[in-house]
């Protein structure tokens, strides 16, 4: 955990890099395994997750349900591989586990659920995930707890109207041990954010709500561990990036298109992704 | 014989939430923006720092309850029937009972007894709603006295539960202080001819019609099922293998409600006759809960009749055996 800017090196920077680039090879590899999965919303957020889990987070692989470790929750749970890639890299499960995704008998279902180890809470229903990490941020004040909680919201997840339940009531419990990310990559199913249901300004809207907003790039560590440090030292409020990102972030031939929203690479897809994301 | 006292099932609620807060330090309570109504003040007032209103949204209430479940924290959400069980139905499924998360949530204002709030407030579909969800425990207490054992038996599991309570005042028929069992159910007048199976205030209406039928020389047994899953089985095959014909009375639709469980046990255990007095699949309307009763056809007369419709059906049956 970085105490101040000064601490972002260019060392730290480089094994964030790696373990993104880890994460993303375990993306492809379990969705491809699994035939189905949502690899393209998975790469957006990737560089948040490994700021978060291999720089800001406290917490016990061998340990997961220790009571006062950091929370993290994946709001948009169709991201799921994400989460999965990121908790194998942090050795909460093998790479048996890993590759299990999305069949009988597995830890890892389809969408987020608390047996597996790490995961902090079941989401997948979108506009769920958010009320939960509201509610450990409120549980970890009124038990008297030191957690921090931290949570990924999609963009197109903000058309849920218990989003905006939960936007209301961080800020009236005063929640400054959460800090959200809105992983802003433009697109949901249907086709571009700005023309399904525009949220712009998006910034503001939470601005607005009470909540202490920045704007960042959601693929640079040095905006993305600014902004976690900063939520550290914001006292009296919750804290959110409207981060920007790309969908397929990563690999060269699934960035900024809609097409792998919600399938697997097939065979010459994943090989061509792995060669891109190789050591 | 004098008529017994009617008590509101959420005058109590207040002191319940109080007396439990006490002994279980874990216990929190959330509120949308309904303490005044369901009581739930007095928790406030007694520990202030353990009392969240989370203002007029019941899905999100339902969100933050199951996050502070993760904290070591035992969330009780209280709010109106129709709206923390039904608006935030999703919630509750995916976020509480997936997660098999220590949520307990008490409802209040469930049925058409309601009254004059009218149809939108009249939850008629909540049993229904949350006994098919896996994992969920669903208890309606008999009368006032039954509000803190139930809490109490809630309290003593680690899982999901639903309680259900009614806004009309019911006159008190259990004993205060006797436990409430998961899966228990409570024998209030024991008969050979027939059996009531009821919920709610409607337990009393059964205890009124048994009254009525004893003028005909039908002896009735009464059962209060306020642990409607687990359902006490035994108690239904008993009642099924001992008087051969069955009333269930409950101020909820005829579908999926009380009846539904009782039929559900009786077609794999026990086939027998069986009559129903609920809701009869309508929106009932504003109106005193004493007159939406009788128009609605949930009073004592209503199941007389269905008694004696029963105890017809069973014997023509006997006969051409």
């Amino acid at each position: 955990m970085i105490t101040s800017l000064e601490d972002i090196t260019l060392d730290l920077k480089a094994t964030l890099v790696e373990h993104a680039r880890h994460i993303r090879r375990h993306i492809i590899e379990m969705t491809s395994a699994a035939g189905s999965g949502h690899p393209g919303p998975s790469f957006s957020p990737t560089e948040i997750l490994s700021a978060l889990y291999f720089s800001e987070m406290r917490y016990r692989p061998d340990e997961p349900d220790w009571l006062e470790r950091d929370r993290f929750i994946l709001s948009k749970g169709h991201g799921a591989p994400v989460l999965y890639g990121a908790l194998h890299e942090a050795g909460f499960f093998n790479r048996e586990v890993l590759l299990s995704l999305r069949k009988p008998g597995s830890l890892l279902q389809g969408h987020p659920h608390v047996k597996a180890p790490g995961v902090d809470a079941t989401t997948g229903s979108l506009g769920i995930g958010l009320s939960q990490a509201v509610g450990q941020a409120l549980g970890a004040k009124v038990a008297g707890l030191p957690n921090r909680v931290y949570a990924v919201v999609g963009d197109g997840e903000c058309d849920e109207g218990q989003i905006w339940e939960a936007a209301l009531a961080a800020p009236q419990f005063k929640l400054d041990n959460l800090a959200v990310f809105i992983d802003h990559n433009k697109y949901q199913y249907d086709g571009p954010v700005c023309e399904v249901m525009a949220l712009a300004p998006l910034a503001d809207k939470w601005r607005d709500f009470g909540w202490r907003v920045e704007e960042i790039d959601g693929h640079d560590y040095d905006q993305i561990l600014g902004f976690l440090l900063r939520s550290r030292q914001c006292t009296g409020k919750p804290s959110l990036a409207v981060a920007n990102t790309i969908k397929g972030f990563g690999v060269s031939f699934m960035a900024g298109t809609q097409e792998f929203h919600a399938r697997s690479l097939n065979a010459e897809e994943t090989a061509r992704a792995l060669e891109e994301l190789k050591d | 014989m004098e008529p017994a006292k009617a008590v509101e099932q959420r005058g109590v609620l207040g002191d319940a939430l109080v007396h439990l807060g006490a002994e279980f330090p874990q216990l929190v309570v959330l509120s949308p923006d309904v303490s005044l109504s369901t009581k739930a003040i007095k928790f406030k007032e007694a520990f202030p720092e353990r009392f969240i209103c989370s203002g007029i949204a019941e899905q999100n209430t339902i969100g933050m309850a199951a996050g502070m479940s993760t904290m070591g924290l035992i969330p009780v959400v209280a709010g109106y029937a129709m709206f923390v069980g039904g608006k935030a139905w999703e919630p509750i499924r995916n976020s509480i009972a997936y997660s098999h998360f220590n949520v307990k949530i008490v409802a209040t204002h469930s049925g058409i007894n309601v009254g004059s709030d009218g149809v939108t407030h009249q939850s008629i579909e909540d049993i229904a709603l949350m006994r098919v969800i896996p994992g969920m425990v669903v208890l309606a207490p008999t009368d006032a006295n039954q509000v803190e054992p139930a809490l109490r038996a809630a309290l003593q599991i680690n899982g999901p539960v639903y309680i259900r309570l009614e806004r009309a005042g019911i006159p008190l028929m259990t004993n205060p202080g006797q436990p409430v069992r998961l899966g228990g159910s409570l024998q209030l007048r024991e008969g050979q001819d027939i059996t009531i199976f009821a919920v709610g205030g409607m337990v009393h209406q059964a205890l009124q019609s048994a009254e009525e039928l004893a003028t005909e020389n039908i002896e009735t047994r009464v059962v209060s099922l306020y642990s409607i899953k687990p359902i006490d089985t035994s108690a239904i095959i008993r009642a099924a293998n001992e008087t051969g014909a069955i009333v269930t009375a409950e101020d909820h639709n005829r579908y999926g409600g009380l009846g539904g469980a009782v039929a559900e046990v009786l077609a794999l255990h026990a086939p027998c006759v069986m009559e129903q007095v609920a809701v009869q699949d309508t929106f009932a309307e504003s109106g005193p809960a004493k007159d939406l009763y009788a128009k609605f056809h949930l009073t004592s007369a209503d199941i007389t009749a269905a008694a004696r419709r029963a105890i017809q059906r069973r014997d023509a049956a006997r006969k051409v055996n």
